[in-house]
Formats: C-alpha cells, structure tokens, sequence
C-alpha cells in the first residue's frame, strides 16, 4: 500500500502543482474554475485512454512513439502557457487598474481560458495514464485490489493537499501582484516542459542533448519530493545538459519578449486612442 | 493575429532546438528481459564512447515503467511486450536503472567500460 501511495502520490503531485497554479492565476475569474474542471475532466479521460493504448503509442514511430508522444504533450502545454501569458501581457495590467470597477464580463474579456484547461487537461492525462498502468498491474496481483484503491486514493488525497497548498499560498499575494507572480511561474512551468521535452526528443533520437552543464544531485536531488516540486515549478534539473539549458532560457526569453513587445504595442495604441477624444 | 505570432514563435523556436537527427549504422542492440519484476540480466556491461539500445522484452503479465535518472530515460513497457530504448554515448561510470512500478525487486546497472 505505501509503495501505491507514494507512485501514485508522485504522479498526481505535478498535475496537483500545475493545477493550483492556474487556479491562482485565474483567481476571481468567472467561469475559471469551470474550465479547469473541464480540464481535470477530459485529462482523466485522456489518461484512461492513453494507458488502453500504450502499446500502440509505443510502437508507433518505429519504437518511439511514446517519446515523441510525451515530447509532444509537453510542447503543446508550452505554446498553451506562453499564449496565455502573452496575452494577458496585453489585457492584465489594464483588468487589473479596472477591476474595481467593471463587471464580471468585462474582466473576463475572452480570456483565453480554454489555453489553461488544456494545460490541466494534458498534465492529468499525462501523469494520470502511468498511474492507471500501475494501479492495473497492481490491482491483477493477488489481493492487490484493496492495496491499489486505497494506497491510490491516499496518494491522491496528499497530492490534492500539497496542490491547495500552493493555491492558498498565492492567494496570500496581494491582487495587484497576483498577476505579475503568477506570470512568472507560468513562464517557469513553459521553461521547465521545454526542457523536459528535450529529453523525450533525445530518447527518441531526434536530438542531442550535448554536455553536462552541472551537477547538484548531492546538494537537492531531483527526485526527492522538495526537489520533484522544484522541477515542476520551476523545471530544476539536478544534471542538466546543454539542450535543456537553450530550450529553458529559450522559452522564457520568448514567452518575455512576446510578452514585452505586445504590451508595448498595446499601451502605443490605447494611448493613440485615447490622445484622439 | 498574436495567436499566429505565437505559434510561429513556438514552431521557429523547435525548429531551432531539433537539430538533425544523427544517423549512426551498426548500433548494438542489448537484450533485456523483465521476469517476476525483476531484470535479466540486471548488470550489463557496454563500452564507453558507444551508443547503444536496450530492447527490454517484458515477460511479466503487467507493465513496468524503465526509469533511470542517470541515464534520463523513462518508458513504460506493457505487460508481454517489448520497447526499444536508445542510449547515447556514456561515459566510464555505473549507471542504475530499476522499474518504477516494483522498485523494490527491478533494480540493474549498466556498467560502462
């Protein structure tokens, strides 16, 4: 049962951190909440559905089909952060001056919200689909049954805590800073899937990873919990190699610089707009 | 018309990141079979400088997920099949794997000389 509990408790983690991230970010945001149940939703349906075909997946692309497979999901959540991001850089600032004063349908103004429930949805799915694989192939051992649901449940239940934990946590931030914290650790969390998205590319062949920049696994080891929850925070890697390191300071360079030049252009044409009346 | 900026930036960003892939003939193939969750053989020896693959063939009814951070490789492999795992060039060291599922019992070192 410990061994379900804390598999289970593992893979959820990430959804669980991802999760309270973009509730936070989208705090006070009519129907958010919707759409990450949405997302939760279709992610568990995803995730019984990719573990029904695992093998499939896996022998596609001859043999490495699941790579390109979890290197896609990843980099399809990144473009998702980084367009949200983007455009929130062009409508934030000025929801947040106004959101005294407009109301809730105004504030919502097309957020795209769909780009977070995907987010969510790819996350569970991914993480979700190992833990029906080994639930099952614990559940088929004798009387592994009650040892799955419940050590399945209990690491669930942790894994929802540490999630509203962090939730909670970004709560505390006063709102007119709420944006500019959550605009950055959704910046990270792109970082950090780029760069894990690397290594799926790598063990499928398609790149090379080239050197080792560094290794800090005896200071804070990547797979230890406090390191797992630095990893999907902010994508911290214990020995990274210097593919990782572009993809990170990549994404982050792009996700700020897309950010910074359409916000610029924005304020250029409100105040344009608003030098004519 | 951002959406678009977006995606051209992402897909310009890849490309960049996806260099060729690399051709290289006469790769070793090193056969590993999961048996009552555990390896066989669970040390394996290869020569350092060299790529390589593992085909782990898993013999056991359910699936097991190949993990090595050392390595940085994860891969799930089904009940009663098998999945090919490359392994680039690896220093002079030792290099553990275990499955994820039963760490308890699939634990292997891959041995580089």
């Amino acid at each position: 049962m410990i061994a379900a509990l804390i598999i289970t408790f593992r893979e959820v983690l990430e959804a669980a951190l991802i999760i309270g991230v973009v509730l936070a970010a989208t705090r006070g945001i009519p129907k958010a909440r919707y759409w990450v149940a949405v997302g939760i939703l279709g992610g568990v349906t995803g995730a019984v559905i990719v573990a029904q075909f695992a093998g499939a997946i896996s022998d596609s692309v001859s043999g490495f089909g699941q790579e390109i497979f979890n290197a896609s999901v990843l980099l399809l959540a990144v473009l998702m952060l980084a367009w949200h991001n983007v455009w929130m850089s062009t409508h934030g600032k000025q929801m947040a001056a106004e959101m005294r004063n407009v109301g809730d349908e105004v504030r919502a103004g097309g957020r795209p919200l769909y780009a977070l429930a995907i987010v969510v949805g790819l996350a569970v799915m991914r993480e979700g689909s190992e833990i029906v694989l080994f639930l099952y192939g614990l559940a088929a051992a004798d009387g592994g049954l009650t040892n799955a649901v419940t050590g399945g449940a209990a690491g669930l239940a942790i894994g929802i805590v540490v999630g509203a934990a962090l939730y909670f946590g970004l709560l505390r931030i006063p709102s007119r800073y709420l944006f500019q914290v959550t605009a950055w650790l959704i910046a990270f969390l792109a970082a950090g899937m780029a760069a894990q998205a690397m290594v799926f590319l790598s063990a499928a062949d398609l790149v090379k990873l080239g050197p080792q920049l560094w290794d800090s696994s005896s200071l804070l080891s990547q797979n230890n919990i406090p390191g797992q929850i630095l990893h999907t925070l902010i994508g911290y890697v214990d020995r990274p190699r210097a593919l990782q390191g572009v993809a990170y300071l990549g994404t982050l360079a792009l996700i700020f610089g897309a950010m910074h030049f359409m916000s610029r252009r924005h304020r250029h044409t409100t105040t344009a707009a608003s030098a004519r009346h | 018309m951002f959406k678009t900026a977006t995606l051209l930036a992402g897909i310009v960003a890849l490309g960049m990141m996806i260099t060729a892939p690399v051709f290289a003939a006469d790769i070793t193939v090193i056969d590993v079979i999961i048996k009552d969750h555990k390896f066989q053989p669970d040390r394996i020896e290869v020569e350092a400088g060299k790529a390589f693959t593992l085909m782990v063939k898993n013999d056991d009814a359910t699936p097991e997920e190949f993990e090595s951070h050392d390595l940085n490789r994860e891969k799930i492999i089904n009940g009663h099949s098998s999945a090919k795992i490359r392994i680039g060039a690896l220093e002079p060291g030792e290099y553990k794997f275990f499955g994820e599922f039963n760490e308890d019992s699939a634990q292997g070192v891959i041995v580089a000389k």
